[in-house]
């Protein structure tokens, strides 16, 4: 049985539509990346499938449970980190966790016995009857995933887990939820914007652009399709004088604004005759850089924007000026 | 059940450890009782209740204590949301109510605790002690006063999205509940205009209540008292719970 079975799913915001009839699956203990830019309908799809947003069209089915018939089923069967915190800071790590244990309805033996052990797995043992509000923003993803394990879920929600950690801590964070999706057999749906989130950590990945998934296979595939190399050209005044380029070893030419990448095989050997070709053609190089393709240069060969540079969706930039206003 | 409790409890514990709050809350109440009571116990005697001012006012202070405490509770509820707390609630295998009862409990829970805090420290300010029958009363009246103005804040909190509500709610709801309850005089001495609303005011029965069972006598038969605060209470609960279900994670 899949873990989790998607099909057709759309949501709209009045006129605007969030997620556009996205659909995939994903098997018992995957771990299924979504990825894409803010505002890409990312957040918006997991809220449909832990039956936090209903749906205008489409279906799915959590662990056996329909999302929008049997909404008790999915939410027992299902953990989730949301990507804003949502501890109890004045309460301790144990308490947090004890309060979710009750609410899951987990008897007291059984309770007691899985804090203990994934408070240990990550790594909270000696600081669980701390406050809350003492702890790092590493220590407090830790606890929520610790938390939104302890009901024994068959599918984890991860809305941006890393966001807004150091890199040595999200480095930790990836080992935890390495080894518990192992361990623990279950699956793991996560979102990111971090293309190296996304491969390290997926055995697939969809990658999801103005709600619309626009590609979804294991990460080695995806790089494999743009071929063994990258070289990415930056040029002020480029405007295709080198798409009609045809020799044997280039495999494909995508030019974009003041950029064009050129996927090929053994970039190092073919270097030199491509600078000279370029000089030839007098295109203006402000900068060559080589390197193996990264879901960076498959998001851009899909959308024909880098993930960074993609404009926020309107309700997201909404939704973070109305964070910033409360925060302070 | 067990959902109710863990809800209760986190609130209970929540209150115990916040001292400030304990101690802050405690102040209003207590200068009411002390500046008023002291101030006003010689020129005033109120026949047919009591012939001692501050005997009087101990009731009122007890409900403005309960009164605050539990909107308050309630209201707290928007902090949740803000901490994003209350999205770990909710998406839980849980019903509204269950949380929605829970969360009334723990806030009429707290608002007792207040109110007897303040029955305590009247007992040094003059109070006479009443008798175990007295207190129980005291105490039924304090936990109705609680539930529905818990329920009456979280239906409050469940339509506003930030606390800069709160000042409003404070000068246009609290104090004028408190004002109108007959907490500091009695209701016959108003003009009929305002009588009325002060017998439109469910606190006054909150009052009368606690004024029964501490002083034995009161302006509202207490069985009146009783259930006009229970309907009061009820309805409460029902409108809470209802604008709850609607709130949106």
């Amino acid at each position: 049985m899949k873990a989790v079975t998607v099909v057709d799913l759309t949501k709209k915001f009045g006129d605007f539509i969030a997620v556009d009839s996205v659909s995939f699956d994903i098997e018992q203990g995957e771990i299924f990346g979504l990825l894409g830019p803010n505002g890409a309908g990312k957040t918006t799809t997991i809220s449909m499938l832990a039956t936090i947003l209903s749906p205008d069209s489409g279906k799915a089915v959590v662990a056996g449970h329909d999302i929008q018939k049997d909404q008790p089923g999915v939410r027992e069967s299902i953990g989730i980190v949301f990507q804003d915190q949502s501890l109890d800071e004045e309460l301790t790590g144990w308490e947090n966790m004890d309060f979710h244990g009750r609410l899951y309805r987990i008897p007291k033996k059984i309770r007691l016995e899985r804090m203990e052990e994934l408070l240990d797995l990550v790594g909270l043992t000696g600081r669980k009857d701390d406050f809350v509000k003492t702890y790092s923003g590493g220590m407090r993803r830790r606890l929520e995933i610790a938390r939104g394990l302890l009901h024994r879920p068959k599918v984890l929600f991860l809305d941006e887990p890393t966001l807004g950690l150091d890199p040595q801590t999200r480095n930790y964070l990836w080992d935890y939820i390495e080894r518990l999706s192992n361990e623990m057999n279950i699956s793991v749906i996560l979102t990111t914007h971090y293309m190296d989130e996304a491969d390290r950590l997926c055995d697939r990945i969809g990658i999801i652009d103005r709600g619309r998934i626009i590609a979804m296979d294991t990460p080695e595939n995806l790089k494999e399709m743009m071929g063994g190399d990258v070289i990415t050209v930056r040029s002020p005044d480029y405007h295709g004088h080198i798409a009609d380029l045809e020799l044997s070893w280039i495999e494909k030419v995508e030019s974009y604004d003041g950029f064009f990448s050129i996927a090929l095989h053994g970039a190092e050997e073919h270097l030199s005759e491509l600078i000279r070709i370029l000089v030839e053609r007098q295109v203006t190089i402000s900068s060559v850089s080589v390197h193996k393709p990264t879901l960076e240069d498959v998001f851009l060969h899909y959308t024909g924007r880098r993930i960074r540079d993609s404009g926020n969706g309107a309700k997201e930039q909404m939704r973070m000026a109305y964070r910033a206003r409360r925060h302070h | 059940m067990d959902v109710i409790h863990t809800i209760w409890l986190r609130n209970v514990k929540r209150y115990l450890r916040s001292r400030s709050r304990i101690v802050g809350s405690l102040g209003m109440p207590l200068f009411f009782l002390i500046i008023l009571g002291f101030g006003l116990n010689s020129v005033v005697t109120i026949p047919s209740v009591s012939e001692n001012y501050v005997e009087f006012l101990v009731p009122g202070i007890v409900s403005m204590s309960v009164l605050f405490t539990s909107i308050f509770s309630g209201v707290q509820i928007i902090w949740d949301k803000q901490f994003g707390f209350l999205k770990e609630t909710l998406v839980a295998p849980v019903s509204r109510i269950e949380i929605m009862l829970g969360q009334t409990f723990g806030g009429a829970t707290t608002a007792i605790i207040q109110g007897t805090i303040i029955l305590v420290l009247s007992l040094f300010v003059g109070l006479n002690v009443p008798g175990i029958g007295g207190f129980l009363i005291a105490f039924g009246f304090m936990a109705l006063v609680g539930v529905g103005f818990t329920s009456l804040g979280i239906a409050i909190a469940s339509r506003m999205e930030d606390m800069n509500g709160f000042q409003l709610i404070m000068s246009f709801l609290i104090f004028p509940i408190f004002g109108l309850s007959g907490a500091m005089f009695p209701i016959e001495s108003l003009p009929p205009m305002f009588r009325s609303l002060t017998l439109a005011d469910p606190l006054t029965y909150g009052v009368e209540g606690i004024r029964f069972g501490l002083c034995g006598v009161s302006q509202v038969h207490p069985l009146t008292c009783f259930l006009v605060l229970f309907a009061f209470s009820t309805v409460m609960i029902l409108i809470g719970a209802f604008l709850f279900r609607k709130v949106k994670m």
